[in-house]
Protein backbone atom coordinates (compact mmCIF):
# COMPACT_ATOMS: atom_id res chain seq x y z
CA UNK A 1 0.00 0.00 0.00
CA UNK A 2 1.56 3.16 -1.12
CA UNK A 3 -0.02 5.83 1.48
CA UNK A 4 1.59 9.52 1.92
CA UNK A 5 2.50 10.96 4.85
CA UNK A 6 -0.04 12.82 7.22
CA UNK A 7 2.09 15.74 6.80
CA UNK A 8 2.46 15.54 2.96
CA UNK A 9 -1.83 15.36 2.93
CA UNK A 10 -1.89 18.55 5.32
CA UNK A 11 0.51 20.10 3.00
CA UNK A 12 -1.99 19.46 -0.17
CA UNK A 13 -5.02 20.45 1.93
CA UNK A 14 -3.36 23.70 3.05
CA UNK A 15 -2.39 24.21 -0.60
CA UNK A 16 -6.15 23.53 -1.95
CA UNK A 17 -7.21 25.96 0.77
CA UNK A 18 -4.45 28.59 -0.40
CA UNK A 19 -5.74 28.89 -3.42
CA UNK A 20 -9.05 30.55 -2.40
CA UNK A 21 -9.86 34.33 -1.97
CA UNK A 22 -13.19 34.24 0.23
CA UNK A 23 -15.23 32.71 2.21
CA UNK A 24 -17.28 31.28 -0.16
CA UNK A 25 -14.78 29.25 -1.66
CA UNK A 26 -13.70 27.32 0.80
CA UNK A 27 -16.86 26.07 2.26
CA UNK A 28 -18.23 25.24 -1.34
CA UNK A 29 -15.16 23.23 -1.59
CA UNK A 30 -15.83 21.84 2.14
CA UNK A 31 -19.24 21.24 1.06
CA UNK A 32 -18.11 19.44 -1.62
CA UNK A 33 -15.83 17.24 0.01
CA UNK A 34 -18.82 16.35 2.31
CA UNK A 35 -21.22 15.50 -0.53
CA UNK A 36 -18.27 13.37 -2.14
CA UNK A 37 -17.61 11.36 0.74
CA UNK A 38 -18.57 7.59 0.53
CA UNK A 39 -21.74 6.92 1.64
CA UNK A 40 -21.97 4.70 5.14
CA UNK A 41 -24.11 1.84 5.27
CA UNK A 42 -27.14 2.00 7.14
CA UNK A 43 -25.65 -1.05 9.77
CA UNK A 44 -23.17 1.65 10.67
CA UNK A 45 -25.46 4.28 11.96
CA UNK A 46 -25.98 2.78 15.20
CA UNK A 47 -26.35 4.77 18.54
CA UNK A 48 -22.91 3.42 19.51
CA UNK A 49 -21.20 4.97 16.40
CA UNK A 50 -22.38 8.41 17.23
CA UNK A 51 -19.81 10.89 18.31
CA UNK A 52 -21.25 12.92 21.06
CA UNK A 53 -21.00 16.79 21.19
CA UNK A 54 -22.31 17.37 17.74
CA UNK A 55 -25.08 19.79 16.95
CA UNK A 56 -25.61 17.26 14.21
CA UNK A 57 -25.39 13.78 14.69
CA UNK A 58 -22.32 12.38 13.41
CA UNK A 59 -21.75 8.41 12.71
CA UNK A 60 -17.82 6.77 12.88
CA UNK A 61 -17.00 3.56 12.10
CA UNK A 62 -12.95 2.69 11.87
CA UNK A 63 -11.19 -0.60 11.10
CA UNK A 64 -7.85 -2.26 11.71
CA UNK A 65 -5.68 -3.65 9.44
CA UNK A 66 -2.55 -4.85 8.79
CA UNK A 67 -1.09 -2.36 11.21
CA UNK A 68 -2.96 0.31 9.75
CA UNK A 69 -6.56 2.37 10.88
CA UNK A 70 -9.29 3.05 8.22
CA UNK A 71 -12.13 5.13 9.01
CA UNK A 72 -15.39 5.50 7.60
CA UNK A 73 -18.00 8.15 8.62
CA UNK A 74 -21.41 10.09 7.76
CA UNK A 75 -23.22 13.00 8.94
CA UNK A 76 -26.83 14.95 8.31
CA UNK A 77 -25.14 17.86 8.08
CA UNK A 78 -22.83 18.52 4.98
CA UNK A 79 -20.18 21.03 6.34
CA UNK A 80 -19.58 18.84 9.29
CA UNK A 81 -19.41 15.73 7.25
CA UNK A 82 -16.97 17.77 4.22
CA UNK A 83 -14.56 18.59 7.67
CA UNK A 84 -15.07 14.86 8.40
CA UNK A 85 -14.00 14.45 4.98
CA UNK A 86 -10.58 16.13 5.08
CA UNK A 87 -9.47 14.29 8.68
CA UNK A 88 -10.38 10.88 7.32
CA UNK A 89 -8.04 11.84 4.00
CA UNK A 90 -5.80 13.02 5.96
CA UNK A 91 -5.64 10.04 8.89
CA UNK A 92 -7.04 7.18 6.97
CA UNK A 93 -4.84 4.61 6.45
CA UNK A 94 -1.95 5.20 8.77
CA UNK A 95 -0.82 3.40 11.69
CA UNK A 96 -2.47 4.19 15.08
CA UNK A 97 1.07 5.72 16.51
CA UNK A 98 0.71 8.20 13.05
CA UNK A 99 -2.63 8.99 13.75
CA UNK A 100 -2.31 9.72 17.83
CA UNK A 101 0.96 11.63 17.04
CA UNK A 102 -0.65 14.04 14.43
CA UNK A 103 -1.08 17.53 14.94
CA UNK A 104 -3.25 17.72 12.65
CA UNK A 105 -1.80 21.90 12.63
CA UNK A 106 -3.87 22.17 8.78
CA UNK A 107 -7.00 23.20 10.55
CA UNK A 108 -5.90 26.66 11.55
CA UNK A 109 -3.84 26.93 8.18
CA UNK A 110 -7.04 26.73 6.01
CA UNK A 111 -8.89 28.85 9.20
CA UNK A 112 -10.82 26.13 10.08
CA UNK A 113 -10.04 27.07 13.98
CA UNK A 114 -13.22 28.21 14.52
CA UNK A 115 -15.07 25.04 14.07
CA UNK A 116 -12.58 23.39 16.86
CA UNK A 117 -13.35 26.39 19.64
CA UNK A 118 -17.27 25.75 19.19
CA UNK A 119 -16.99 22.00 20.72
CA UNK A 120 -20.64 22.13 21.73
CA UNK A 121 -21.78 22.85 18.86
CA UNK A 122 -19.93 21.91 16.11
CA UNK A 123 -17.61 18.88 17.47
CA UNK A 124 -14.63 18.71 15.11
CA UNK A 125 -13.36 18.41 18.45
CA UNK A 126 -14.94 15.61 19.70
CA UNK A 127 -14.31 13.82 16.10
CA UNK A 128 -10.74 14.01 16.81
CA UNK A 129 -10.77 12.58 19.61
CA UNK A 130 -12.75 9.79 18.85
CA UNK A 131 -10.45 8.94 15.52
CA UNK A 132 -7.66 9.05 18.06
CA UNK A 133 -9.63 7.12 20.70
CA UNK A 134 -9.97 4.03 18.21
CA UNK A 135 -6.64 4.57 17.43
CA UNK A 136 -5.31 4.18 20.65
CA UNK A 137 -7.60 1.25 21.13
CA UNK A 138 -6.19 -0.55 18.00
CA UNK A 139 -2.33 0.13 19.08
CA UNK A 140 -2.96 -1.64 22.59
CA UNK A 141 -4.30 -4.81 20.16
CA UNK A 142 -1.53 -4.15 18.17
CA UNK A 143 0.92 -4.25 20.99
CA UNK A 144 -0.62 -7.35 22.60
CA UNK A 145 -0.03 -8.95 18.92
CA UNK A 146 3.47 -8.58 19.55
CA UNK A 147 3.36 -9.31 23.14
CA UNK A 148 2.01 -13.34 22.25
CA UNK A 149 4.74 -13.64 19.47
CA UNK B 1 -39.13 55.36 19.81
CA UNK B 2 -36.48 55.76 17.45
CA UNK B 3 -34.32 52.97 16.40
CA UNK B 4 -31.33 54.20 15.44
CA UNK B 5 -30.70 56.33 18.81
CA UNK B 6 -31.67 53.27 20.60
CA UNK B 7 -29.04 50.88 18.88
CA UNK B 8 -26.45 54.04 19.27
CA UNK B 9 -26.79 52.98 23.22
CA UNK B 10 -25.29 49.45 22.67
CA UNK B 11 -21.96 49.64 21.87
CA UNK B 12 -21.58 46.04 20.76
CA UNK B 13 -23.86 46.49 17.51
CA UNK B 14 -20.79 48.60 16.13
CA UNK B 15 -18.52 45.98 15.66
CA UNK B 16 -18.23 43.90 12.42
CA UNK B 17 -18.33 40.31 12.21
CA UNK B 18 -15.97 38.48 9.20
CA UNK B 19 -15.85 41.81 7.90
CA UNK B 20 -19.59 42.47 7.69
CA UNK B 21 -21.35 44.47 10.25
CA UNK B 22 -23.17 42.41 13.18
CA UNK B 23 -26.79 41.04 12.77
CA UNK B 24 -27.99 40.07 16.00
CA UNK B 25 -30.73 37.73 16.09
CA UNK B 26 -29.65 35.59 18.74
CA UNK B 27 -31.30 37.68 21.56
CA UNK B 28 -33.91 34.92 22.98
CA UNK B 29 -30.34 33.41 24.20
CA UNK B 30 -29.02 36.85 25.13
CA UNK B 31 -29.66 39.97 25.02
CA UNK B 32 -26.81 42.87 23.95
CA UNK B 33 -26.43 45.27 26.82
CA UNK B 34 -27.36 49.15 26.77
CA UNK B 35 -23.69 51.56 27.59
CA UNK B 36 -26.23 52.23 30.50
CA UNK B 37 -25.48 48.56 32.16
CA UNK B 38 -22.13 48.81 31.28
CA UNK B 39 -21.50 51.86 33.14
CA UNK B 40 -22.94 50.82 36.00
CA UNK B 41 -21.02 47.56 36.59
CA UNK B 42 -17.66 50.02 36.09
CA UNK B 43 -19.00 52.50 38.07
CA UNK B 44 -19.81 49.97 41.11
CA UNK B 45 -16.43 48.54 40.85
CA UNK B 46 -14.15 51.91 40.13
CA UNK B 47 -15.99 54.03 43.00
CA UNK B 48 -17.97 51.83 45.49
CA UNK B 49 -16.98 48.09 45.63
CA UNK B 50 -17.73 46.81 48.90
CA UNK B 51 -19.74 43.20 50.31
CA UNK B 52 -23.07 44.16 51.61
CA UNK B 53 -25.23 43.93 54.04
CA UNK B 54 -22.70 43.97 57.31
CA UNK B 55 -20.17 46.47 56.79
CA UNK B 56 -21.01 50.23 58.61
CA UNK B 57 -18.45 51.82 56.27
CA UNK B 58 -19.67 54.20 53.61
CA UNK B 59 -18.70 51.80 51.06
CA UNK B 60 -20.61 49.06 52.54
CA UNK B 61 -23.56 51.24 52.75
CA UNK B 62 -23.66 52.38 49.43
CA UNK B 63 -23.11 49.34 47.68
CA UNK B 64 -26.04 47.29 50.10
CA UNK B 65 -28.38 50.93 49.00
CA UNK B 66 -27.83 49.99 45.25
CA UNK B 67 -28.22 46.35 45.63
CA UNK B 68 -31.59 46.85 47.46
CA UNK B 69 -32.44 49.14 45.12
CA UNK B 70 -32.47 46.81 42.19
CA UNK B 71 -34.65 44.75 44.39
CA UNK B 72 -37.48 47.74 44.83
CA UNK B 73 -37.03 48.28 40.83
CA UNK B 74 -37.45 44.19 40.11
CA UNK B 75 -40.41 44.01 42.31
CA UNK B 76 -41.49 46.84 40.60
CA UNK B 77 -41.01 45.46 37.48
CA UNK B 78 -43.01 42.48 38.12
CA UNK B 79 -46.22 43.76 40.23
CA UNK B 80 -44.73 42.18 43.33
CA UNK B 81 -46.51 43.20 46.05
CA UNK B 82 -43.82 42.90 48.88
CA UNK B 83 -40.25 44.13 48.26
CA UNK B 84 -39.20 40.59 50.28
CA UNK B 85 -40.78 38.44 47.45
CA UNK B 86 -38.08 39.10 45.34
CA UNK B 87 -35.07 36.55 45.55
CA UNK B 88 -32.00 37.14 43.63
CA UNK B 89 -30.57 33.90 41.85
CA UNK B 90 -28.12 33.09 39.43
CA UNK B 91 -30.85 33.28 36.90
CA UNK B 92 -33.85 31.17 35.76
CA UNK B 93 -32.88 27.90 36.31
CA UNK B 94 -31.72 28.61 39.72
CA UNK B 95 -34.25 30.39 40.35
CA UNK B 96 -36.53 26.68 39.47
CA UNK B 97 -34.30 24.76 40.91
CA UNK B 98 -35.03 26.53 44.21
CA UNK B 99 -37.95 26.04 44.28
CA UNK B 100 -38.13 22.51 43.18
CA UNK B 101 -35.19 21.61 46.24
CA UNK B 102 -37.33 23.95 48.95
CA UNK B 103 -41.25 23.62 48.37
CA UNK B 104 -40.79 20.31 45.97
CA UNK B 105 -39.25 18.39 49.17
CA UNK B 106 -41.63 19.75 51.78
CA UNK B 107 -44.62 19.19 49.73
CA UNK B 108 -44.17 16.84 47.02
CA UNK B 109 -44.78 12.75 48.20
CA UNK B 110 -45.26 9.74 46.66
CA UNK B 111 -47.55 9.48 44.06
CA UNK B 112 -48.37 13.03 43.68
CA UNK B 113 -48.49 14.72 39.89
CA UNK B 114 -46.23 17.13 38.44
CA UNK B 115 -47.26 18.70 35.33
CA UNK B 116 -44.80 20.80 32.89
CA UNK B 117 -45.74 20.85 29.33
CA UNK B 118 -44.59 19.51 25.97
CA UNK B 119 -42.48 23.12 24.93
CA UNK B 120 -40.18 23.15 28.38
CA UNK B 121 -36.71 24.10 28.08
CA UNK B 122 -34.37 21.56 29.75
CA UNK B 123 -34.64 23.88 33.03
CA UNK B 124 -38.07 23.55 33.74
CA UNK B 125 -38.07 19.55 32.94
CA UNK B 126 -34.75 18.25 34.76
CA UNK B 127 -35.28 19.64 38.35
CA UNK B 128 -38.63 18.53 38.29
CA UNK B 129 -37.54 14.97 37.19
CA UNK B 130 -34.91 14.75 39.68
CA UNK B 131 -37.69 15.64 42.82
CA UNK B 132 -40.05 13.63 40.96
CA UNK B 133 -37.08 10.46 40.96
CA UNK B 134 -36.55 11.46 44.76
CA UNK B 135 -39.95 11.37 45.94
CA UNK B 136 -42.02 8.71 43.50
CA UNK B 137 -43.96 11.34 42.42
CA UNK B 138 -45.27 11.78 38.70
CA UNK B 139 -44.30 14.34 35.74
CA UNK B 140 -46.85 14.72 34.03
CA UNK B 141 -46.69 16.76 30.19
CA UNK B 142 -49.50 18.83 28.49
CA UNK B 143 -49.24 18.61 25.02
CA UNK B 144 -48.63 20.59 22.21
CA UNK B 145 -50.26 20.78 18.90
CA UNK B 146 -48.83 21.06 15.44
CA UNK B 147 -49.35 24.93 15.60
CA UNK B 148 -47.22 24.58 18.62
CA UNK B 149 -49.75 25.45 21.20
CA UNK B 150 -50.82 24.15 24.45
CA UNK B 151 -54.00 21.83 24.33
CA UNK B 152 -55.49 23.31 27.39
CA UNK B 153 -58.57 20.73 27.04
CA UNK B 154 -55.68 18.13 27.78
CA UNK B 155 -54.33 20.15 30.27
CA UNK B 156 -57.42 20.48 32.48
CA UNK B 157 -58.25 16.85 31.54
CA UNK B 158 -54.75 16.50 33.44
CA UNK B 159 -55.24 18.33 36.44
CA UNK B 160 -56.95 16.29 39.31
CA UNK B 161 -56.59 16.59 43.40
CA UNK B 162 -53.22 14.40 42.74
CA UNK B 163 -51.82 17.07 41.03
CA UNK B 164 -49.55 19.14 43.09
CA UNK B 165 -47.40 21.60 40.63
CA UNK B 166 -48.07 23.18 37.83
CA UNK B 167 -44.58 24.53 36.18
CA UNK B 168 -45.20 25.96 32.91
CA UNK B 169 -43.34 28.42 30.73
CA UNK B 170 -45.02 31.85 29.71
CA UNK B 171 -43.12 32.22 26.02
CA UNK B 172 -41.48 29.22 24.38
CA UNK B 173 -38.22 30.04 23.71
CA UNK B 174 -38.18 27.51 20.46
CA UNK B 175 -41.38 28.70 18.90
CA UNK B 176 -42.14 31.99 20.78
CA UNK B 177 -45.71 30.78 21.50
CA UNK B 178 -47.19 32.60 24.29
CA UNK B 179 -49.15 30.28 26.86
CA UNK B 180 -52.51 31.37 28.38
CA UNK B 181 -51.05 31.39 31.81
CA UNK B 182 -53.71 32.86 33.78
CA UNK B 183 -56.64 30.39 32.17
CA UNK B 184 -53.78 28.03 33.11
CA UNK B 185 -53.05 29.30 36.92
CA UNK B 186 -56.87 29.36 37.59
CA UNK B 187 -57.48 25.81 36.56
CA UNK B 188 -54.61 24.68 38.85
CA UNK B 189 -55.60 26.80 41.75
CA UNK B 190 -59.22 25.24 41.42
CA UNK B 191 -57.43 21.78 42.45
CA UNK B 192 -55.33 23.25 44.60
CA UNK B 193 -52.48 22.72 43.03
CA UNK B 194 -49.47 25.76 42.98
CA UNK B 195 -48.23 27.15 39.85
CA UNK B 196 -44.67 28.17 38.84
CA UNK B 197 -43.83 30.40 35.68
CA UNK B 198 -41.22 30.33 33.45
CA UNK B 199 -40.16 34.04 32.55
CA UNK B 200 -37.01 33.69 30.76
CA UNK B 201 -38.44 34.58 27.61
CA UNK B 202 -41.53 36.48 28.87
CA UNK B 203 -39.96 39.03 30.61
CA UNK B 204 -38.52 41.22 27.98
CA UNK B 205 -41.40 40.97 25.93
CA UNK B 206 -44.57 40.94 27.67
CA UNK B 207 -46.19 43.06 30.83
CA UNK B 208 -45.67 41.02 33.53
CA UNK B 209 -47.81 41.49 36.37
CA UNK B 210 -47.53 38.43 38.89
CA UNK B 211 -50.58 39.62 41.24
CA UNK B 212 -52.45 39.78 38.30
CA UNK B 213 -51.72 36.61 37.04
CA UNK B 214 -51.77 35.03 40.65
CA UNK B 215 -48.82 32.56 39.94
CA UNK B 216 -47.24 31.10 43.08
CA UNK B 217 -44.02 31.45 41.49
CA UNK B 218 -42.14 33.61 38.48
CA UNK B 219 -38.86 32.96 37.60
CA UNK B 220 -36.59 35.30 35.21
CA UNK B 221 -33.09 36.10 34.34
CA UNK B 222 -31.09 39.40 34.03
CA UNK B 223 -29.17 38.64 30.84
CA UNK B 224 -32.38 38.21 28.70
CA UNK B 225 -33.73 41.50 29.69
CA UNK B 226 -30.84 43.74 28.71
CA UNK B 227 -29.14 43.34 31.87
CA UNK B 228 -25.74 40.66 32.96
CA UNK B 229 -25.00 37.29 32.95
CA UNK B 230 -25.68 35.97 36.50
CA UNK B 231 -28.40 37.36 38.31
CA UNK B 232 -31.69 36.17 38.11
CA UNK B 233 -34.88 36.97 39.88
CA UNK B 234 -37.40 34.53 41.66
CA UNK B 235 -40.67 35.78 42.76
CA UNK B 236 -42.79 33.94 45.32
CA UNK B 237 -46.08 34.59 47.13
CA UNK B 238 -44.85 35.46 50.82
CA UNK B 239 -46.64 33.14 52.37
CA UNK B 240 -45.29 30.33 50.73
CA UNK B 241 -41.44 31.80 50.63
CA UNK B 242 -41.57 32.02 54.16
CA UNK B 243 -43.69 28.38 54.85
CA UNK B 244 -40.41 26.86 52.73
CA UNK B 245 -36.87 25.44 54.19
CA UNK B 246 -34.11 27.08 53.25
CA UNK B 247 -32.03 25.99 50.06
CA UNK B 248 -28.52 26.79 50.90
CA UNK B 249 -26.47 27.20 53.79
CA UNK B 250 -24.28 30.02 54.79
CA UNK B 251 -23.70 33.63 55.49
CA UNK B 252 -26.28 36.28 55.01
CA UNK B 253 -29.12 33.61 55.58
CA UNK B 254 -28.56 33.22 58.86
CA UNK B 255 -30.38 34.91 62.09
CA UNK B 256 -28.16 33.20 64.74
CA UNK B 257 -25.37 29.87 64.73
CA UNK B 258 -24.23 27.80 67.37
CA UNK B 259 -23.31 24.72 67.14
CA UNK B 260 -26.47 23.25 68.60
CA UNK B 261 -28.72 25.16 66.57
CA UNK B 262 -29.03 27.74 63.94
CA UNK B 263 -32.15 29.93 63.33
CA UNK B 264 -32.43 31.91 60.18
CA UNK B 265 -32.33 35.30 58.63
CA UNK B 266 -36.49 36.77 57.57
CA UNK B 267 -37.13 36.73 53.41
CA UNK B 268 -35.34 37.79 51.39
CA UNK B 269 -32.00 36.84 53.21
CA UNK B 270 -33.33 33.17 53.59
CA UNK B 271 -32.96 32.50 50.00
CA UNK B 272 -29.42 34.25 49.40
CA UNK B 273 -27.20 32.23 51.01
CA UNK B 274 -23.15 33.70 50.52
CA UNK B 275 -21.75 37.18 49.17
CA UNK B 276 -24.32 37.09 46.66
CA UNK B 277 -23.39 38.96 43.27
CA UNK B 278 -23.51 42.51 43.86
CA UNK B 279 -22.21 44.21 40.87
CA UNK B 280 -24.12 42.75 38.00
CA UNK B 281 -27.33 42.65 40.11
CA UNK B 282 -26.55 46.55 40.70
CA UNK B 283 -26.47 46.28 37.02
CA UNK B 284 -29.84 44.80 36.51
CA UNK B 285 -31.32 48.00 37.72
CA UNK B 286 -30.20 49.78 34.92
CA UNK B 287 -31.54 47.20 32.43
CA UNK B 288 -34.71 47.22 34.00
CA UNK B 289 -35.16 51.05 34.11
CA UNK B 290 -33.86 51.32 30.15
CA UNK B 291 -36.81 49.17 29.70
CA UNK B 292 -39.09 50.82 31.23
CA UNK B 293 -38.20 54.69 30.13
CA UNK B 294 -38.10 53.09 26.63
CA UNK B 295 -41.44 51.63 26.88
CA UNK B 296 -42.64 48.11 27.05
CA UNK B 297 -46.08 48.47 24.76
CA UNK B 298 -43.40 50.19 22.41
CA UNK B 299 -40.77 47.97 22.15
CA UNK B 300 -43.75 44.96 21.72
CA UNK B 301 -44.94 47.14 18.81
CA UNK B 302 -41.32 47.41 17.14
CA UNK B 303 -41.28 43.88 18.16
CA UNK B 304 -44.57 42.49 16.17
CA UNK B 305 -43.74 44.67 13.33
CA UNK B 306 -40.53 42.94 12.52
CA UNK B 307 -42.17 39.56 13.67
CA UNK B 308 -44.59 40.02 10.71
CA UNK B 309 -42.23 41.48 8.17
CA UNK B 310 -39.78 38.30 9.28
CA UNK B 311 -42.38 35.52 8.96
CA UNK B 312 -43.96 37.37 5.37
CA UNK B 313 -40.24 37.21 4.40
CA UNK B 314 -39.37 33.90 5.10
CA UNK B 315 -42.32 32.16 4.15
CA UNK B 316 -41.62 33.31 0.77
CA UNK B 317 -38.68 31.43 0.39
CA UNK B 318 -39.30 27.65 -1.46
CA UNK B 319 -38.68 24.84 0.90
CA UNK B 320 -38.93 26.68 4.18
CA UNK B 321 -41.34 26.14 6.87
CA UNK B 322 -41.93 28.04 9.96
CA UNK B 323 -42.25 25.81 13.28
CA UNK B 324 -44.47 27.53 15.45
CA UNK B 325 -47.20 28.92 14.58
CA UNK B 326 -49.12 30.10 17.05
CA UNK B 327 -51.57 32.93 17.24
CA UNK B 328 -49.90 34.27 19.86
CA UNK B 329 -46.45 35.02 19.53
CA UNK B 330 -43.64 37.48 20.52
CA UNK B 331 -40.23 38.23 18.34
CA UNK B 332 -38.68 34.99 17.83
CA UNK B 333 -39.18 32.83 14.60
CA UNK B 334 -37.87 29.19 14.45
CA UNK B 335 -37.73 27.50 10.59
CA UNK B 336 -36.07 24.48 9.23
CA UNK B 337 -35.53 24.45 5.29
CA UNK B 338 -36.07 21.26 3.35
CA UNK B 339 -33.13 18.93 2.97
CA UNK B 340 -30.96 20.71 4.78
CA UNK B 341 -29.50 20.54 8.54
CA UNK B 342 -30.22 23.83 10.60
CA UNK B 343 -26.29 23.72 11.62
CA UNK B 344 -25.02 24.09 7.99
CA UNK B 345 -27.37 27.07 8.01
CA UNK B 346 -25.91 28.48 11.01
CA UNK B 347 -22.28 28.37 9.69
CA UNK B 348 -23.08 30.20 6.13
CA UNK B 349 -25.32 32.54 8.02
CA UNK B 350 -22.41 33.32 10.70
CA UNK B 351 -19.79 33.64 7.64
CA UNK B 352 -22.06 36.53 6.75
CA UNK B 353 -21.94 38.12 10.15
CA UNK B 354 -25.94 37.09 11.09
CA UNK B 355 -25.70 35.67 14.39
CA UNK B 356 -28.90 32.84 14.91
CA UNK B 357 -29.21 30.16 17.15
CA UNK B 358 -29.48 26.92 15.66
CA UNK B 359 -30.34 23.33 17.27
CA UNK B 360 -32.56 22.13 19.44
CA UNK B 361 -32.79 25.09 21.98
CA UNK B 362 -32.63 23.18 25.17
CA UNK B 363 -36.20 21.73 23.79
CA UNK B 364 -35.13 18.27 23.09
CA UNK B 365 -38.69 16.81 23.79
CA UNK B 366 -40.32 19.55 21.61
CA UNK B 367 -38.26 19.22 19.03
CA UNK B 368 -38.76 15.04 19.08
CA UNK B 369 -42.88 16.45 19.08
CA UNK B 370 -41.95 17.85 15.57
CA UNK B 371 -39.74 15.13 14.12
CA UNK B 372 -37.18 17.36 13.51
CA UNK B 373 -33.32 17.47 15.33
CA UNK B 374 -33.29 21.03 15.52
CA UNK B 375 -34.24 24.62 14.11
CA UNK B 376 -32.69 28.03 12.88
CA UNK B 377 -34.32 30.66 15.28
CA UNK B 378 -33.91 34.20 14.27
CA UNK B 379 -35.07 36.57 17.78
CA UNK B 380 -35.68 39.92 17.82
CA UNK B 381 -34.98 42.62 20.39
CA UNK B 382 -35.70 45.94 20.40
CA UNK B 383 -32.67 47.39 18.76
CA UNK B 384 -33.12 45.49 15.45
CA UNK B 385 -34.15 46.63 12.40
CA UNK B 386 -35.99 45.57 8.73
CA UNK B 387 -32.73 46.22 7.01
CA UNK B 388 -31.15 43.42 9.11
CA UNK B 389 -33.99 41.09 8.42
CA UNK B 390 -33.37 41.65 4.75
CA UNK B 391 -29.93 40.24 5.24
CA UNK B 392 -31.02 37.43 6.55
CA UNK B 393 -33.06 36.72 3.83
CA UNK B 394 -30.31 37.55 0.99
CA UNK B 395 -28.17 35.52 3.42
CA UNK B 396 -30.52 32.54 3.72
CA UNK B 397 -30.95 32.44 -0.13
CA UNK B 398 -27.24 32.84 -0.67
CA UNK B 399 -26.90 29.58 1.88
CA UNK B 400 -29.52 27.20 0.12
CA UNK B 401 -27.42 28.37 -3.25
CA UNK B 402 -24.28 27.14 -1.19
CA UNK B 403 -26.01 24.24 -0.05
CA UNK B 404 -28.21 22.72 -3.12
Amino acid sequence: MNIKPILEIEKEIIEDFALFDSWEDKYEYIIDMGKKLPVLEDEHKLNENKIKGCQSTVWLVASYNDGRVFFKADSDAVIVKGLISMLIKVLSGHTPTEIIDARLDFIGEIGMMTHLAQTRSNGLLSMIKQMKNYAIAFQSIGNQKTDHK
Amino acid sequence: MCILDLRQQFPILNRMVKGKPLVYFDNAATSQKPQVVIDALTHYYTHYNANIHRGIHTLAEEATMAYEATRRTAQEFIGALHEEEIIFTRGTTEGINLVAYTWGRQNIGTGDEILISGMEHHSNIVPWQILCEEKGAVLKVIPVNDNGELSIDAYKALLSNKTKMVSVVHVSNSLGTVNPVKEMILAAHQVGAKVLIDGAQSAVHLDIDVQEMDCDFFAFSGHKVYGPTGVGVLYGKKELLEAMPVFQGGGEMIKEVTFEKTTYNDLPYKYEAGTPNIADTIALKAALDFIKETGKPAIRAHEEELLAYATAQLQAIPGLTIVGTAKEKVSLVSFVIKDIHPQDVGVLLDNQGIAVRTGHHCTQPLMARFGIPGTIRASFALYNQKEEIDALITGLHKTIKMLS
